[in-house]
């Protein structure tokens, strides 16, 4: 079944196949030209789990779903990470979630530490009872050189907990195991049944640092359940916010990155350039991370004339700084020094293991959602795409700055000239067996959200997927042969979200 | 008693006057980021802080780590006795003395390595590491340091290479100065676990050096540590001033004036360099001390042309 970005289609209409043409079509097609966006299951109403992979083709801006029922009296089947690397935590999170076993699945482990959600024993037995991360069976090392470093969940500084493994030698990481699940709420479940309010709010809490792209991709998938599209003012305010979102975490993170290579100007110009950005958001929106905006049909918050002249003479002041800044960072040899040929990905790894965003474009990979998979407003503008070259810390530093500025050019350029008519449509009421899809290019990269509603038209099913579940193994990669005091400079290239992950 | 006075005398300068250029350093750095900065006297309140704390200790620690605050804190103090403060005489000094300043050193850099060993830390174990490579080469520059100013002045006590005696401010021995000058703040900072070495500032556990070793003393051993981290930085700085102004100024007002002058022109400095540039990439430190050894060395070499 090809779908587009915002599609409905009628749950009946994909394509169901054995388990066995399932895992040959996914694995063949994204051995080619085609990648792995998502891939889940979804309880049937025989007690059965259905399986829905979605396939993107970004050349012809196509996502193609299929999809297996893998019935309860059999729940396994034969692993597809064994030939696609990609599927690897999404499969570890099917066999989490709903107890199916991935046969031969080559890294079997716990992701979040929940119970199962179709109330049967987990093929991990009680991991849900367990304390993390005591029993997690970390990859070690033997040999007497080896020096074992775990780092966190509790860190210094005010960021998540996470829990990073290290086995090195001397100075030198040989192997990284990120260990998450420690944020798990449950968000997914929590949007099931047909509370579409509070659901807008969960939305927003997937990861607090992008709660405009997860409550833009979620406000997306309700307006195709509704077969109703927000008004293009709306949808105008909504990119618009996006970009402010985008610019904040940008120029935050290139701050971020000047602190940990022990750069303090830079730090500390970022930092407050960070702030100015997140008070545009509070100017439009009333909250410095755009909560409350995006809503199913529209926007609650207009931005009127004389705003928007204010919007883009502040703009103007701050892509002035931005350019002395990001100059200042970037001639800096000492910098530069600490940036370039840290933590690289090739090419060839960053396709394997499906990165997405930056951390993508980094390695030359061209993958964009404003771009591969338009929708809303991107289908009237385009932005450049923003490569990088040597997929280092260096060329991820490189790609934000390059961002922020496009991004800064797209706004001063739609300010000015916002879609006339209102920013809200009341909508009709979801549609009963339909599933719809949503993709947004987060500050991050890719957010995907699925809905699939069941036959009285509330969410059955709502799977979230934040581009840090894509990302944080390339993460664990880059460090490989890496100093171990570079990790934090790496990190910061990433800049994860553990929430984002963990949901 | 006649010999007892001026070492209280020494030391009461050094407790009291090293945590304001501290407080200089941060000021100057807090400037360039466009921040207004802690007060200048912040140094003097985080130690009165401290010592008002109660230590915590971990069971896994033996004597070694609760005796390492006091070694480090008593071996930088009898090394602050060697050295001249402008005016003010070196109570210590006799010929040779400057194997007793580098072992004192030397001591309380093995009583921090030991008691960061002492916790068991995988984390502190790699601080531990760290500084035991890196001293590897910086005790290679200190000599080196030493010898060219012993080349110098013609002496081997240190409170004579750097005091009155020293025939170097323009002299035919500028050139040699420059370069042991030069070489020796390399080696303050790298000493004194500044940027471009060492981030005082960080939070980040794995890129540190010094920050990790301390990161299980609390309270009064804290405290010590951080008199003994001024007084160490207070020192050396006042061995870059020796060097440039060996005093002689012959009125004691104007020799008092411009050595503190000398004392915050250093703290500044160093302030601007931790601000201008990025840390080093660890793998790289070895050879800023290596460039240190080799400007001493070249040092050396002009002062025995000059002869």
């Amino acid at each position: 079944m090809g779908l587009f970005n915002g599609a409905n289609v009628r749950l009946s209409d994909i394509h169901v196949m054995s388990k066995g043409e399932f895992r040959l079509e996914v694995v063949r097609r994204c051995q080619n030209d085609a990648r792995l966006m998502n891939l889940f299951g979804c309880p049937e109403p025989s007690g059965g789990v259905r399986l829905f992979a979605f396939m993107g083709f970004d050349e012809d801006a196509v996502i193609r779903a299929v999809s297996t029922v893998i019935s309860s009296d059999d729940p396994a089947y034969e692993s597809i990470t064994k030939d696609l690397f990609q599927a690897h935590l999404f499969e570890r999170e099917i066999a989490e979630q709903w107890a199916i076993v991935p046969e031969a699945h080559p890294w079997l482990k716990p992701v979040r530490y929940h119970a199962n959600y179709r109330g049967v024993p987990d093929i991990w037995e009680g991991i849900s009872g367990r304390d993390i991360p005591g029993s997690y069976p970390f990859y070690a090392m033997a040999g007497e050189e080896v020096h074992e470093m775990g780092v966190g969940p509790v860190h210094a500084g005010i960021i998540e907990p996470g829990h990073f493994r290290f086995q090195s030698s001397g100075e030198e990481v040989m192997h990284l195991e990120i260990q998450l699940g420690y944020q798990h709420r449950g968000i997914e479940r929590m949007m099931n049944g047909g509370d579409l309010v509070r659901s807008a709010y969960l939305s927003e809490a997937v990861a607090g640092d992008t709660a405009i792209g997860h409550s833009i991709a979620f406000s997306e998938v309700v307006e195709s359940l509704a077969g109703c599209a927000a008004p293009p003012r709306a949808q105008a305010i909504r990119a618009i916010a996006l970009e402010i979102e985008r610019l904040a975490n940008h120029v935050g993170d290139l701050g971020a990155l000047s602190a940990d290579a022990g750069f303090m100007p830079g730090s500390a110009y970022s930092g407050r350039m960070r702030g100015d950005y997140l008070n545009l958001l509070l100017a439009i929106t009333g909250s410095r991370f755009g909560k409350g905006l995006s809503r199913p049909g529209g926007v609650l918050f207009d931005i009127d004339n004389e705003m928007a002249l204010d919007l883009c003479r502040k703009l103007t002041v701050y892509k002035k700084e931005f350019e002395d800044v990001s100059e200042l960072i970037f001639t800096r040899t000492s910098v530069l020094a600490r940036f370039e040929d840290v933590g690289a990905i090739s090419l060839k790894s960053a396709k394997k293991f499906g990165l997405v965003g930056p951390a993508s474009r980094a390695c030359q990979l061209e993958r964009d959602i404003r771009i591969d998979h338009a929708s809303g407003m991107w289908q009237f503008y385009h932005i450049p795409i923003s490569l990088g070259a040597t997929g280092d810390v260096y060329s991820r530093a490189l790609v934000r700055r390059q961002e922020v500025m496009r991004s800064l050019e797209f706004l001063l350029k739609v300010l000015p000239s916002l879609p006339h008519g209102g920013i809200f449509v009341r909508l009709p009421a979801m549609r009963a067996d339909m599933l719809a899809l949503s993709l947004v290019e987060g500050w991050r990269g890719e957010i995907m959200h699925v809905g699939i509603t069941d036959d009285k038209g509330a969410f059955a099913r709502y799977k979230i997927k934040d581009p840090s579940f894509n990302n944080w193994f390339g993460l664990a990669w880059a460090m490989r042969n890496q100093e171990i005091s570079d990790f934090p400079l790496c990190n910061k290239s990433f800049n994860l979200s553990y929430a984002g992950h963990d949901l | 008693m006649n010999g007892i006075l001026p070492v209280f005398a020494h030391l009461a300068i050094v407790m009291a006057l090293s945590p304001f250029f501290f407080g200089v350093t941060a000021r100057v750095k807090a400037v360039f980021a466009g921040r207004v900065g802690p007060p200048l006297v912040q140094p003097y309140f985080d130690i009165v802080k401290l010592f008002r704390k109660k230590c915590v200790y971990s069971r896994t620690t033996t004597w070694v780590f609760r005796a390492s605050p006091v070694v480090v804190l008593a071996a930088v103090m009898a090394f602050s006795l060697t050295v001249p403060f402008g005016e003010i005489r070196a109570p210590l000094g006799f010929p040779g003395d400057i194997l007793l300043a580098a072992y004192l050193l030397a001591l309380a850099r093995f009583f921090m390595i030991a008691a960061a060993m002492d916790t068991g830390s995988s984390m502190e174990g790699l601080g531990a590491s760290r500084e035991a490579f890196f001293s590897c080469f910086s005790e290679l520059a200190l000599f080196m340091n030493f010898i060219a100013l012993a080349s110098c002045s013609g002496n081997i006590s240190l409170s004579r290479m750097i005091g009155e005696e020293m025939p170097l401010s323009g002299g035919t021995l500028t050139p040699a100065l420059i370069l042991v000058v030069s070489s020796f703040f390399i080696l303050l900072l790298a000493e004194n676990c500044r940027i471009p070495v060492d981030d005082p500032d960080t939070h980040l556990e794995l890129t540190m050096i010094h920050e990790v070793m301390v990161l299980d003393h609390s309270g009064i051993d804290l405290a010590y540590l951080l008199v003994a981290q001024t007084a160490k930085l207070f020192v050396f700085s006042a061995i870059v001033v020796q060097m440039i102004v060996p005093g002689a100024a012959g009125d004691r007002a104007v020799g008092i004036g411009i050595y503190l002058a000398g004392m915050m022109f250093v703290s500044i400095l160093i302030g601007v360099v931790e601000s201008c540039m990025a840390r080093l990439r660890l793998d790289r430190v070895k050879y800023l001390l290596l460039i240190s050894f080799g400007l001493a060395f070249f040092g050396f070499i002009v002062s025995l042309w000059r002869k």
